[in-house]
C-alpha cells in the first residue's frame, strides 16, 4: 500500500502555483495554437507529464469527476495522487467526465465516449487533456478561429494523427462540443471548440 | 471569536477553481453564458461582484491591476475595487491604460486600443440580453440553445417603427463569433465596436446572475441592426473641453442651472494622457496639472 | 477653467469616520456589548443567523451592532463572512422529533403526547406599550424544576401513522445534499434547494408571499399542525471513527403546515406537507417558509401555477434579501455614462419630433 509520504508531492506553494498555471492555460485557450510554458514545479507520478499534474493541481477538485485511459491507469499511481492531491473521483464513465487525461493519445477513445454538453448548457462537457510527443517539432497546423489573429501555426506531433480530422465534429456540434489540451512536458496548448484546422503543412 | 483571516486575493482556493474552469469553458464557447456558483462578496451584489470574482480567480502578483467606473479611475466604486485589491492581493495598480495587465470597468471601454498582454473584466448586472423581453431564465436558455433570436430583432423592429430609431443606447446586444448574442454591459453603444476583433481578452463576470462569459481576442462582434438602419456609434457632437479630443466619448458636465453645460472625456486616463502630451480644450488649466494620485 | 472631480479617496476614509462616529451615537450614553444585544435582542439575532446562514450568536450580534441595528445589512455582513469558512464536512440529518422543546404548539388537535407548550411568546400579550421597561426592569426570578422525559412526537408523525398525510420523502444517505451557494442553480430545481432557498429568504418577501397565498393567490388551505422551538443536537459523520458525533446543540424553530389533501384513482387521498425551519425562535419566518414550501410544490402535485408564490422561478429568484438590496441599491452608483446616452437618443428623437410637428401645419396648407 502506498502511504501519503511515497505520493510524489503536490505544488510547493498551492496559491501562488494554481494562479500562474492557470494563467497559462487562460492564455492557451484564448489563443489556440500558441505554445504556453507551465512555470510551476509539481512532483508528478510516473505516467504524467509535468504539464498535466500542474494543470491537475489547478483545476481539478470533488467536482470534477476524471477519466484515466488507460496508461494512466495502468498503475494506482496516478489515480491514488490525484486523490490525494485534488480529492477528483475518478471514474470509469467517460461520458460523465469533466477532464480526461489521456497518457497513450493514440489510443484515444472515439470522441462520442465524452460528453459534449447539450445545447443547453454546452460547459457540461469533457475537457481532453492529451499528452503528446512534441509541441514544437513535427508537421505544421494552420489554424483559424477565435482567439488567433488570422491563422496560427502550431507544429507539433499530434497524436493520434487524425485528432484534428476527428475534432471536425465540433463544427456540426457547436455549442456542443469537445475542448483539448495538448502537453508536452511543461508546455501546454489548447485547441477549443472553436479552432478549425484549415491547412496542414509540410 | 473567529477572527476572519483571508487567502490571496481574498477568494479561498475551491472558490477560484470553480471560477477558473467556468473561464475557461467561457473562452472555449465565445459569448455563452457558463452559470457558476458565486460566492457572497464583501461588497453589495450589483456593485461589481461578477467582476471582482473574475479578477480574483486571474490575478497574480506579477499583475498590475487597473480600476475604471464610468471610464474614471476616480469613482468612488472604481477606488473601493482598487483598495480591496491592494490589500487583500498586494499587486500593483496603476491608471494607465497602457501599463495595466488586468483591468475591470464598469460601463465603458477604455479609449486607446487594448493590447495582447491585457485582459478586460467587465462588469455586468443582468447578463441576459433577452431578459427585458423574456424574464423567463428557462425561456432564453431555450432561445439562446436554439440560436432563436428573432425576439430581439422584433424589439429592435418596434422601436424603429414607434421612435424611427433603435431605442437602445447602451448594453446595445452584439452577436459573438457569428453565434451567441451577448449584453455588452451597460456600455455606451459608442464602445461597442472596440469589442470587435480586440486584441485583449474579455472576461464578463454577472455576480448575482452568477454567469461568466468570455470573448477570446481576435474574435468577431457584430452589433445587431438592420440593413436600412445600421448601427450608429454616438458621443455628443463636440471636443473634449479639457483635451480637445474630437473621437472619445464625453461626460456632461452641469455647470450652473442656467443651462450651462460642458463636455469633457469620460476615460480620464486618456483625458490625462492627452493633457500631458500638450493637447488643450477650451476650458483646460495652463500649464497642466501634476497628476492628483499615482 | 475646469478642473475635473478628484479626491473619492479622501471622501470614502471621511464617510467611513462620519458613519463610526454616528454608530457611536451620543458619547454619554453607555455602548452597547454584544452580550446584551445577543441576550436582549435575540430574535433579532436568530434572523440574522437564519438568513445570514451561519449560526453564531456572537457574530451576529456584533453583525447588528456594526450595522446599527440594519437588518438587511447584518445579515450580508454574515453572509460574506461565511462565505470565507472552510467547509468540512455535511452534519447528520437533525432529529428535531428528539428536539428539547421549549414552546410546542398544534392547531389541529386539542391535546397531543407531551403536551402543547406554550413557552415564551407574543401571542397573548396585550400590545400596549409598557412603560416598566422603559426605566428598566428586573423580571422575577423563575423558578426550574427537572425537564420532562415525556416524548414530544411530531405531530406530522402522528397523522403518518395512519397515513392521513403524505410521508416525508425518505432521504437517501448517499445522494449528495444539494448546496446553492456551491453550485449554480438551475430551473427547475428539487424541494432540498428550494428550502435552503427559502430558508435564507428576506422575512418579510416570504410572510408577503405565504399570505397572499391565504387569501386566494395559489391557496392550499394549510393547518398549522406543529410549530416547535428547541434544542436539537448536531452530529458530525467522523470518518476515522466511523459514527457520528455530537458537536454540541443548537436552538431552531420547526414549522409543519398540514394542507390541502390530495389523492388519484391509484392513491387514497391525504393531507399534503409543508415545511419550514430556521434558526433560534422564528416562529413567522418557518410558517411563512411552510406555506411557500407547499406552494412551490404545485408542478409536483399536479396544481396549476397561477400565482407568483407557486412559480419557483419567480420566488426563488427574488427571496435573498442580499441580491435584492445589492441590486436595488446599486442605483445609487454613478450611471453617468449610460446616462449621457440616453439622452442624447432623446434630445435626437425630440428633435425630430419637433421638426416633424412644425413642418406639418405647413403640408397642410400646401394640400
Amino acid at each position: 500500500m502506498t502511504t501519503v509520504a511515497e505520493l510524489p508531492a503536490g505544488f510547493a506553494d498551492k496559491v501562488l502555483s494554481a494562479q500562474s498555471t492557470f494563467r497559462s492555460v487562460m492564455d492557451a485557450m484564448a489563443r489556440p495554437g500558441s505554445v504556453q510554458r507551465i512555470a510551476a514545479d509539481a512532483g508528478t507520478p510516473a505516467a504524467m507529464m509535468r504539464g498535466t499534474a500542474a494543470i491537475a493541481l489547478t483545476l481539478f477538485d470533488h467536482d470534477t469527476p476524471i477519466w484515466l485511459d488507460s496508461r494512466m491507469s495502468e498503475t494506482s499511481d496516478v489515480a491514488k495522487w490525484l486523490k490525494f492531491h485534488t480529492s477528483a473521483p475518478v471514474i470509469a464513465d467517460s461520458s460523465i467526465s469533466s477532464f480526461a487525461l489521456i497518457g497513450s493519445p493514440r489510443e484515444l477513445p472515439a470522441l462520442d465516449r465524452f460528453a459534449f454538453g447539450s445545447n443547453e448548457y454546452p460547459d457540461r462537457s469533457t475537457t481532453l487533456i492529451l499528452q503528446i510527443d512534441s509541441l514544437t517539432q513535427g508537421p505544421a497546423l494552420e489554424l483559424r478561429g477565435p482567439g488567433i489573429d488570422g491563422t496560427a501555426i502550431l507544429q507539433a506531433a499530434i497524436q493520434p494523427h487524425d485528432l484534428f480530422e476527428r475534432l471536425a465534429i465540433n463544427v456540426a456540434l457547436f455549442p456542443r462540443g469537445i475542448d483539448v489540451v495538448l502537453v508536452h512536458d511543461d508546455a501546454i496548448v489548447a485547441i477549443p471548440r472553436t479552432t478549425r484546422l484549415v491547412a496542414r503543412g509540410g | 471569536m473567529n477572527a476572519p483571516t483571508y487567502n490571496f486575493a481574498y477568494l479561498d482556493e475551491q472558490t477560484k477553481r470553480m471560477i477558473r474552469r467556468a473561464i475557461l469553458k467561457a473562452i472555449a464557447i465565445p459569448g455563452y453564458q457558463v452559470p457558476f456558483a458565486s460566492r457572497e462578496m464583501p461588497m453589495p451584489y450589483g456593485w461589481g461582484t461578477g467582476g471582482v470574482q473574475v479578477t480574483a480567480a486571474i490575478l497574480g502578483p506579477e499583475d498590475v491591476l487597473k480600476v475604471i467606473d464610468q471610464g474614471s479611475d476616480d469613482t468612488t466604486n472604481a477606488i473601493s475595487i482598487r483598495k480591496f485589491f491592494g490589500k487583500t492581493a498586494g499587486v500593483a495598480t496603476t491608471t494607465a491604460t497602457a501599463d495595466a495587465t488586468v483591468i475591470q470597468t464598469r460601463h465603458r471601454i477604455p479609449e486607446a486600443a487594448l493590447h495582447g498582454g491585457q485582459v478586460l473584466v467587465y462588469q455586468v448586472p443582468i447578463p441576459e440580453p433577452l431578459r427585458f423581453l423574456e424574464p423567463r431564465e428557462t425561456e432564453t436558455r431555450r432561445m439562446h440553445a436554439l440560436g432563436e433570436y428573432g425576439l430581439m430583432h422584433v424589439k429592435l423592429y418596434e422601436d424603429i417603427a414607434r421612435f424611427g430609431h433603435i431605442a437602445t443606447s447602451y448594453a446595445y446586444p452584439v452577436k459573438v463569433n457569428a453565434r451567441y448574442v451577448m449584453d455588452p454591459s451597460p456600455t455606451p453603444k459608442f464602445d461597442n465596436p472596440k469589442m470587435d476583433n480586440c486584441a485583449a481578452l474579455q472576461l464578463f463576470g454577472a455576480g448575482r446572475e452568477k454567469r461568466i462569459y468570455a470573448i477570446p481576442p481576435h474574435t468577431s462582434v457584430v452589433s445587431l441592426d438592420f440593413e436600412d438602419h445600421p448601427f450608429t456609434r454616438y458621443r455628443f457632437d463636440a471636443p473634449c473641453a479639457l483635451c480637445g479630443a474630437g473621437d472619445s466619448y464625453l461626460d456632461e458636465i452641469v455647470t450652473d442651472d442656467k443651462g450651462g453645460r460642458m463636455f469633457v472625456c469620460s476615460d480620464t486616463d486618456y483625458c490625462e494622457s492627452r493633457q500631458s502630451a500638450g493637447h488643450r480644450g477650451s476650458e483646460s488649466a495652463a500649464p497642466h496639472k501634476e497628476r492628483a494620485h499615482g | 477653467m475646469y478642473v475635473a472631480v478628484k479626491g473619492g479617496e479622501r471622501a470614502i476614509e471621511n464617510a467611513h469616520r462620519l458613519l463610526a462616529h454616528e454608530r457611536r451615537g451620543d458619547r454619554d450614553v453607555p455602548e452597547v456589548s454584544l452580550s446584551q444585544i445577543s441576550e436582549q435582542l435575540s430574535l433579532g439575532v436568530d434572523r440574522v443567523m437564519t438568513e445570514g446562514s451561519l449560526y453564531d450568536r456572537e457574530l451576529a450580534a456584533l453583525a447588528i451592532k456594526q450595522a446599527r441595528g440594519d437588518m438587511i445589512e447584518a445579515i450580508f455582513l454574515v453572509r460574506a463572512f461565511r462565505a470565507t469558512l472552510p467547509r468540512f464536512g455535511t452534519t447528520e440529518p437533525v432529529d428535531t422529533g428528539a428536539m428539547q422543546v421549549r414552546r410546542r404548539i398544534s392547531s389541529t388537535f386539542k391535546d397531543i403526547p407531551g403536551g402543547q407548550i406554550l413557552g415564551p411568546t407574543f401571542d397573548y400579550t396585550h400590545r400596549l406599550l409598557d412603560p416598566q421597561l422603559a426605566e428598566g426592569f428586573s423580571p422575577e426570578t423563575l423558578e426550574t424544576s427537572e425537564a420532562s422525559l415525556a416524548a414530544t412526537p411530531r405531530v406530522t408523525d402522528i397523522l403518518g401513522r395512519d397515513g392521513l398525510i403524505e410521508p416525508s420523502p425518505a432521504a437517501d444517505a448517499e445522494a449528495p445534499v444539494g448546496d446553492l451557494t456551491r453550485e449554480p442553480l438551475s430551473f427547475p430545481a428539487d424541494r432540498d434547494l428550494r428550502l435552503q432557498n427559502l430558508a435564507r429568504a428576506d422575512e418579510g418577501f416570504l410572510l408577503a408571499l405565504g399570505y397572499s397565498s391565504q387569501r386566494g393567490y395559489g391557496r392550499n388551505h394549510p393547518f398549522a399542525g406543529e410549530i416547535r422551538f428547541g434544542e436539537v443536537e448536531i452530529e458530525f459523520m467522523a470518518e476515522d471513527v466511523g459514527f457520528a458525533v455530537p458537536i454540541g446543540a443548537i436552538a431552531m424553530t420547526e414549522c409543519q403546515m398540514v394542507n390541502q389533501f390530495k389523492g388519484s384513482a391509484t392513491e387514497a387521498p391525504c393531507f399534503t406537507r409543508g415545511y419550514g425551519l430556521a434558526f433560534g425562535q422564528s416562529e413567522r419566518k418557518t410558517m411563512s417558509m411552510a406555506l411557500v414550501d407547499r406552494t412551490l410544490r404545485a408542478r409536483e402535485l399536479g396544481e396549476e401555477v397561477i400565482a407568483p408564490a407557486q412559480d419557483e422561478e419567480f420566488v426563488m429568484s427574488h427571496s435573498d434579501n442580499v441580491q435584492a438590496t445589492g441590486f436595488v441599491e446599486h442605483l445609487k452608483l454613478p450611471h453617468y455614462v449610460d446616462f449621457q446616452s440616453e439622452l442624447g437618443l432623446l434630445r435626437k428623437l425630440r428633435k425630430e419630433f419637433t421638426e416633424a410637428t412644425e413642418s406639418a401645419p405647413m403640408q397642410e396648407a400646401a394640400e
